[in-house]
């Protein structure tokens, strides 16, 4: 990926708001359904900060910030601080918008095991976008 | 009464490729024929708001044909014992026959993503056919974001994964409803079908080399990109139309690679003037 310079402030605004992701899924009632078959622990990399999100049938049972040691996770989705703040606006600019947009410009990185993230692509893509509902708060990332 | 929208479907019955095939056609309007070809892996549904839409039917028969293996017309007989790869020859004779067999004097073109690129094709080698072409979406060639395999496997559902590739690139702007429907088409494909439509954009199509050849003089080529498309970007088709001379390009706000269906309002703002002026050129 492209050299960013890193803010600190953007970092914690972006794993807060990662942070909050139990409270944002509950929320939303169909969520679950749709990730129904998908139980893992995944990791979310805001810059060099890593965090697990635990999945359980769909349900977001836990975010946890590192930094681990040696824990392993099926897969990880990694991008600097300020292109998960572009990411999470309201109305991203184009090219903010969807991770796969954020894949192909090189500004993000998915790696691991591919099957379960594609198998439930739209499930993971809309959980990382639940921060967006955060943009008006002062919680926003 | 019942309330029915004006659009008739029938199915034609056409040779392509040395096959026979039954394809479904759906049309509204008259005037002057508007043929309107839908993206990779959809069907003609995405053109329902084109087929209604009066300020377009008054002056235009609209058209909108799902291809074979697409929507309602079936694969050719034998489909079971190959792998479907659409190429930018058997697309490139597949409108022209379709236009021919149903005896359309100097049509319209407009296609969408993988539709958007064969008009480039058309353009360049049957431009005397056409009133005016009309690229939606359109690249004589566009960077691949991801690997095809994903799209037709046993342990990763095809419906599912194609239509969470394609979310995202719509517009955040475009309506729920819309942008649901859009991926529903995509949900509904058959195995392998939207992979091997990408034959064509991936592998067999890319058209760099025959821009030289199309004549904006002889048949007018509009080319409209949706900001939010990072599939083919505005930068792609910017690129495309440096190369030809007369090709009028236009950029959409609020729009992505699906304008027809993910925001049939905003989208109409955009087309409805490039018809006004294909009509007033008669």
């Amino acid at each position: 990926m492209p050299p960013v310079a890193i803010d600190p402030a953007v970092t914690e605004r972006v794993a807060r708001a990662f942070e909050r992701l139990p409270e944002l899924a509950a929320a939303d009632a169909d969520l679950a359904r749709r990730g129904r078959f998908l139980t893992c622990d995944f990791e979310i990399g805001v810059g060099s900060v890593p965090l697990s999100v635990s999945i359980d049938h769909g349900r977001v049972t836990s975010v946890k910030r590192g930094p681990f040691l040696l824990r392993s996770h099926t897969f990880s989705i990694t991008a600097a601080p300020e292109t998960w703040a572009g990411f999470h606006q309201p109305f991203p600019e184009p090219g903010d918008h969807d991770l796969l947009a954020l894949t192909k410009s090189g500004r993000a990185r998915v790696s691991g095991d591919l099957v379960p993230f594609m198998g439930n692509l739209q499930f993971v893509k809309d959980l990382l976008a639940l921060p967006r509902l955060l943009a008006n708060t002062e919680d926003a990332a | 009464m019942p309330h029915f929208e004006p659009i008739i479907g029938r199915y034609l019955h056409l040779e392509l490729s040395g096959r026979p095939h039954r394809l479904y056609v759906e049309e509204a309007g008259q005037g002057i024929p508007l043929v309107c070809l839908h993206t990779a892996g959809a069907d003609a549904r995405q053109y329902r708001h084109i087929l209604n839409d009066k300020a377009i039917t008054q002056h235009y028969r609209v058209i909108a044909f799902d291809m074979p293996w697409h929507g309602k017309s079936l694969p050719p007989e034998g489909f079971e014992c190959e792998e479907y790869q659409l190429t930018t020859a058997t697309y490139t004779q597949m409108v022209v026959d379709l236009c021919e067999a149903m005896r359309l004097e100097k049509p319209v073109v407009m296609g969408c993503s993988i539709g958007g690129r064969i008009v480039l094709n058309l353009a360049a080698e049957h431009g005397s056919r056409f009133r005016a072409l009309i690229g939606l979406e359109s690249a004589a060639y566009q960077q691949p974001w991801y690997d095809t395999e994903w799209l037709n496997r046993p342990d990763v559902h095809g419906g599912e994964v194609c239509a969470a590739l394609v979310s995202g690139l719509m517009a955040p702007q475009s309506p729920a409803a819309s942008r649901h429907e859009t991926l529903w088409m995509y949900k509904c494909g058959g195995p392998g079908v939207f992979k091997g439509d990408l034959h064509f954009y991936r592998v067999d199509g890319d058209l760099r080399d025959v821009l030289a050849r199309i004549d904006t003089a002889r048949c007018p080529l509009y080319l409209l990109t949706g900001e939010y498309d990072f599939s083919c970007t505005p930068a792609d088709t910017k690129r495309t139309a440096e190369s030809i001379p007369g090709a009028e390009v236009t950029v959409m706000k609020e729009l992505g690679h699906f304008p027809m269906s993910e925001n049939p309002a905003q989208f109409r703002r955009y087309i409805l003037p490039v018809l006004d002026k294909i009509r007033s050129a008669e």
